[in-house]
């Protein structure tokens, strides 16, 4: 092996407008080394989710192509269903079937049979701690477990590569942190993960990699270091009474030289700043001025937050609230 | 050779056991064909009286006609069965796998053809009950479950296709309950069509329900004139083909749209 390791996933320039004018992808690329969790970060209607349609031969995109696995996802479907795993947003599996029972009827699909399909499905059950409730009707089971059988059911081929839309939306965190082991594990055993999540934390503390998605494009990617370090500065986080006077003191410090770029959260104002320490008496200042409250006020290295900020020109979760709207 | 192990493991372990674990699905299918054997053998008793019915009891020609129309009337619906898998992302797992598209449309048909001879058992043993007799004997009840599974295999690729066009429960209930009931009465399942007016009788001759209802009973009565039947077994056939390949086309359709 020379240089960088293989890619396993390749998108390039993929585009792709539907019905009514709606441009779902507008040119997003990015490409994803071989047995490494890749994180595609994201408010609702970024396009994560055509992204992983398009990638798992769902769907097909007006321009741009796409490989998977070394395989042409456009001219070669087949081959490409055949090496890859995917759990889409709903569940997937037949709810009247035991856990047991979809696992199996996978593995049948997929042409495994007899005694090395049975030890398949009962070493995968083992692995995802759904020993237990194997034989039980998918429907009964947790959200947490659902979503277990999900990956369980998708794996049993043994698939190189496991696609993940939202995986654990509606989870709680025990469940979040159950599932995030699982496919850590898998990635130490070669598997190449993406998955598509909007939960900030997430993406920080999980994935290798983290392309940030907005409007149909990849607008920064790398490691969440990477990330971070790209951006000069400090970040601001002032608490204020309410929605309201938090847009308020935006306006306020937008027009300091000092302050790069600000963004409101709720009642937290999200400010960047060159430097943290010096650029604190005159953000404070500034507001006093104004008659604006400032309950506390924290100085911070950048965080994720920051960087979608950074890039998009709006906070992550506003961007959320305008995709949901 | 894959398309058919696929096939044959769909419909084994997933269809039949969902079946196995809900039978009640086969059952309320039926309520309203056994209302309407029950209602319409009391209302039209002596309608077979009327000279051109060709005498004998009216259950005797009502039952194989509600046969029909049952399997017609529950195969409209599985295309419910596919808008269910759209928004549960089972679809999603299917089409994502190496599964050919064929192989989604015969489990199914497969299925339906199942549940349509469950039905159809029931409905003759109830009309049996009820005073209807079969001189066909087994023979003809034998052609009278393949020809209900013809018209439900029929009925049930253009319910599939139809349910990856739109992808709504509403839209396919408004188009099975505007297709079947006028399908049914512009047949001779009911009423013999020598006593329709002429234009229903012109129209029922192009209508499948009616290819489907006329072998039915012919098979059932004495003397079957097979090569009649026969020749409407055809017909039902090659709808059944059609069908089937445009559902399994539509799937095409289907991913495009998203």
């Amino acid at each position: 092996m020379t240089g960088e390791a293989a890619s396993v996933i390749e998108a390039d320039g993929l585009t792709k407008t539907y019905k009514g004018d709606v441009r779902a992808l507008d040119g997003l690329s990015f490409s994803v080394q071989a047995g490494t969790v890749f994180a595609l970060l994201g408010p609702n209607g970024a396009g994560k989710t055509t992204t992983m349609r398009i990638l798992t031969t769902l769907s097909r995109p007006d321009r741009g192509r796409a490989s998977v696995a070394g395989l042409d996802v456009l001219a070669r479907p087949g081959k490409v269903r055949s090496a890859i795993g995917s759990v889409s947003q709903h569940s997937g599996s037949v709810g009247l079937l035991t856990g047991r029972e979809n696992l199996t009827m996978q593995g049948s699909i997929y042409g495994l049979r007899g005694r090395d399909l049975r030890r398949r499905v009962t070493e995968l059950l083992g692995a995802l701690g759904l020993a237990e409730a194997a034989d039980r009707q998918a429907r009964t089971y947790s959200g947490g477990m659902r979503r277990r059988l999900d990956v369980a059911t998708v794996l049993v081929h043994r698939p190189t590569v496991l696609f993940l839309d939202e995986p654990t939306t509606g989870l709680d965190p025990e469940g979040r942190s159950d599932l995030w082991s699982v496919l850590t594990e898998l990635t130490s055993a070669g598997t190449t993960v993406l998955v598509t999540t909007h939960y900030l934390e997430e993406a920080d503390q999980y994935a290798a990699r983290i392309a940030i998605v907005d409007r149909g494009r990849i607008v920064a990617e790398g490691t969440s270091a990477e990330l971070k370090a790209a951006l000069r500065g400090d970040s601001v986080l002032l608490e204020l009474d309410g929605a309201d006077r938090a847009a308020q003191a935006a306006k306020v410090l937008a027009d300091l030289p000092t302050v790069i770029a600000a963004a409101t959260d709720g009642s937290v104002l999200r400010a960047r700043v060159a430097d943290g320490p010096s650029a604190l008496p005159a953000v404070l200042s500034s507001l006093e001025a104004k008659g604006i409250t400032v309950r506390s006020v924290t100085v911070a290295r950048p965080s994720l937050d920051d960087v979608y900020l950074h890039h998009t020109g709006r906070s992550f979760h506003q961007a959320e609230g305008i995709a949901l709207s | 050779m894959t398309t058919v192990r696929q096939a044959w493991v769909i419909f084994t372990r997933r269809y039949l056991r969902e079946l196995y674990r809900q039978p009640v699905v086969i059952f309320m299918a039926l309520l309203q064909p056994i209302i309407w054997l029950l209602l319409f053998g009391a209302l039209f008793k002596r309608v077979s009286e009327i000279p051109g019915f060709g005498g004998g009891n009216y259950v005797t020609y009502l039952t194989p006609g509600v046969v029909i129309m049952t399997a017609m009337f529950g195969s409209s619906w599985t295309g419910m069965s596919y808008i269910e898998d759209m928004q549960t992302g089972v679809m999603d797992r299917f089409l994502t796998a190496p599964v050919g598209r064929g192989a989604l449309t015969a489990a199914m048909l497969a299925y339906q053809a199942v549940t349509t001879v469950v039905q159809s058992v029931i409905i003759i043993a109830i009309g049996w009950g009820m005073g209807a007799t079969f001189p066909g004997g087994a023979v003809g009840i034998g052609a009278l479950l393949g020809v209900s599974v013809l018209i439900a295999l029929a009925m049930a690729g253009l319910s599939n296709g139809f349910a990856l066009l739109t992808k709504q429960r509403e839209a396919l209930i408004g188009a099975s309950t505007t297709l079947v009931l006028p399908l049914t009465f512009l047949s001779g399942a009911f009423l013999s069509l020598s006593l329709v007016p002429h234009w229903i009788a012109d129209i029922a001759r192009y209508n499948p329900v009616n290819w489907a209802a006329s072998a039915a009973r012919l098979a059932v009565g004495s003397h079957a004139a097979w090569a009649t039947v026969g020749s409407y077994a055809g017909f039902l056939a090659i709808a059944v083909a059609v069908t089937a390949v445009t559902a399994t086309r539509t799937f095409r359709v289907y991913q495009r749209s998203m």
